[in-house]
This record gives structure tokens, sequence and C-alpha cells, in this order.
């Protein structure tokens, strides 16, 4: 079953106040090399099947509901084509790496 | 006093104070009228209150999916055509989330909920819902809040300064980092406004702010609902 991926941050030049909360946070365990942490949200979409229309709609979707274009920007839309598959493989690509 | 104008108020899943705007518009000589998100009807009203609360436990963004009820095309239409509309905290958010009036909010910058008795001054006494105060007074009344923080680009806030579209600014202290220290805004007829404090808790005497005169006595929230009665027997 494919899945829609979208993903939405808050603007670059407005404060997230979550995002400046774990900065500190990890300043205080010593993680100093991260000078800046930004939150954002991830929605997935499962969907029987993509069509050209139904990504039509998820885009204006996420323009009118996943986000609020006066504090937020859509980064990215992607297809994930079977959902279960590609994490497992991304989560095995990351253990190998590390 | 009793003009017995229907003023409504819609209660959504996660609404607090329904209950006492109600109140609020009975003590002002109104009549309030209990509206439902689910529906499509005003039930005849001549004014409408989105109360404060969290709707939806504030999922998504604060204000965001109230604003998609069913309810609110019909608000968004009759706020279009001039009817009075007022939207008080979680209602502000939501009128900037159907987008009835610029800006948005986002979290108060110091991450923390805050609750005081916040002073304010009324930066346009021209509205349907500040008509009765002087221009530049200032008042006292709850403030109570997460998510308060009121932004907008620089041009916007240029150009709502400008049209006098700022209704209240906070005084003393900024208490969520708004900018221009912003608490209420309406949108260009005047007839929708939407501030962050609550007037409704502000109406009685023995159940508002303290005042130099005593304690809880103060009812700073009381000429909101009967600025936009009068309006309505001027009109």
């Amino acid at each position: 079953m494919p899945t829609i991926v979208v993903e939405v941050m808050p603007k670059a030049e407005l404060l997230d106040p979550q995002g400046k909360a774990v900065t500190f946070a990890l300043a205080r365990l010593g993680k100093d090399f991260a000078t800046e942490v930004r939150i954002g949200k991830r929605f997935e979409i499962a969907v029987d099947e993509v069509t050209d229309a139904i990504l039509a709609d998820v885009k204006q979707l996420a323009d009118d509901v996943f986000s609020n274009s006066v504090i937020e920007d859509v980064v990215s839309i992607e297809v994930l084509q079977d959902s279960a598959a590609t994490v497992a493989a991304e989560a095995s690509s990351t253990a190998a790496a590390l | 006093m009793a003009t017995g104008m229907r003023i409504g108020v819609v209660t959504f899943p996660g609404s607090l104070d329904d209950r006492d705007a109600q109140r609020a518009v009975r003590l002002a000589g109104g009549e309030p009228v209990a509206l439902w998100h689910g529906s499509h009807d005003l039930d005849g009203v001549e004014a409408i209150i989105l109360p404060g609360g969290f709707s939806y436990g504030d999922y998504l963004r604060a204000g965001a999916i109230a604003s998609l009820s069913p309810i609110m095309s019909e608000v968004v239409d009759a706020a279009n055509k001039g009817m009075p509309v007022l939207g008080i905290c979680n209602g502000f958010q939501m009128l900037a989330e159907a987008r009835l009036i610029p800006g948005a909010h986002t979290r108060n910058a110091h991450q923390q909920f805050i609750r005081r008795d916040q002073r304010l001054r009324v930066e346009n006494a021209d509205t349907a819902w500040t008509n009765g105060f002087e221009q530049g007074q200032e008042i006292t009344i709850p403030l109570k809040n997460a998510d308060g923080r009121f932004i907008a680009d620089a041009e916007t806030v240029k150009r709502i300064e400008g049209q006098g579209q700022v209704a209240f600014r906070y005084l003393g202290v900024n208490p969520n980092g708004s900018f221009d220290d912003i608490a209420g805004v309406s949108n260009e007829r005047g007839n929708v406004v939407g501030l962050m404090p609550h007037p409704e808790h502000a109406t009685e005497p023995g159940f508002g702010p303290d005042t130099a005169l005593a304690m809880s006595s103060g009812v700073d929230g009381l000429t909101f609902f009967t600025s936009v009665i009068r309006k309505a027997l001027v009109a």
C-alpha cells in the first residue's frame, strides 16, 4: 500500500519554541555540536493508489489544512510505494551504516 | 436594558468557556443561543461568539480542526456579510485559521501556559465589539493560554497597524511574545474581532479580576457584549 508523506516545518525566520527547548537540553547533555534544533511535522497518508488527481488533492490539503502558510512551510511531498518495505529497508540500511 | 438580541455561542468538542460566554451575553442584556459545531444551523442569531477552550486538544494547530467544522462555513458566510463575530482565545485562533482575520498563533514564546489578570489598551473603539469603550481606554481582563503568540509577516503587521485593525494591545508585560504586543485584531470591516484574553470572565462583580476598589470586582469585559447589543440598536 502506498503512502504519501507530507513534511511541514515552522518558517525558518520564526521562533520555534519547541526546537529551542530541545537545543538547550542537548547543550545540557554536552552535545554542543548541535547549534540549533527545529521541530516540524510529518503526515503519512495511506492510500490504495496514487493518481495525479489524488496527488493534486494532497498538495492542496498540504497548503490548506496540514500547514498554515502564515507560520509554516510545506517542505516536501513524497510517495512511498510500499511503506512497510521501505521503512524496513531504511531501518536495516541505517543499522548497517552504524 | 434587556433587548433580547440573540447572540449565538458555538460549542466545539473541547470548548471550555461556552457557558461563561452565554452568561456574559445574559448579563449584558442579550439572549444567549447555544449553537453546535456539527450543525449548519445558525438558528437566526444576530451575532456569534466562538468561545475559548482547547478544541480537538489543539491537535494539528490550535483552532485548526474546529475551523473546518460544519458550522464554520455558515459562520464565515455570515461574517463576510457583516454579522458581528467575536473569537475569544481558542475562538481567536479559529478566526485566524478560517482566515477571517489576519495572522496566526504559535506556542507562547516562553513555552508555558500562562494565567493572569492582564491590562490591555483598547486601540480601536470603533468595532462591533468595542464601541462602548473610549479610544485608548485601559482595561483589565483575565488571560489564560498556551498558544497565544500572535504572529504575522512584517508587511501584514504594518498593514493592520495602519488600518486600525489592531483592536487591543498588551500593557505592562507582553505575556506570550505576540508581535507588537498585539492582544486582539479585527477584520477590515470591524465586525469580526478576535482576542486572546477573556472578556467573558470579567462581567459580574465578585467573579472578575481585582480592582483598586475591591477584590474580584472587575467587569471591564461586560462592555464587549453591551457594545454589540448597542451597535444593533443604533443600526
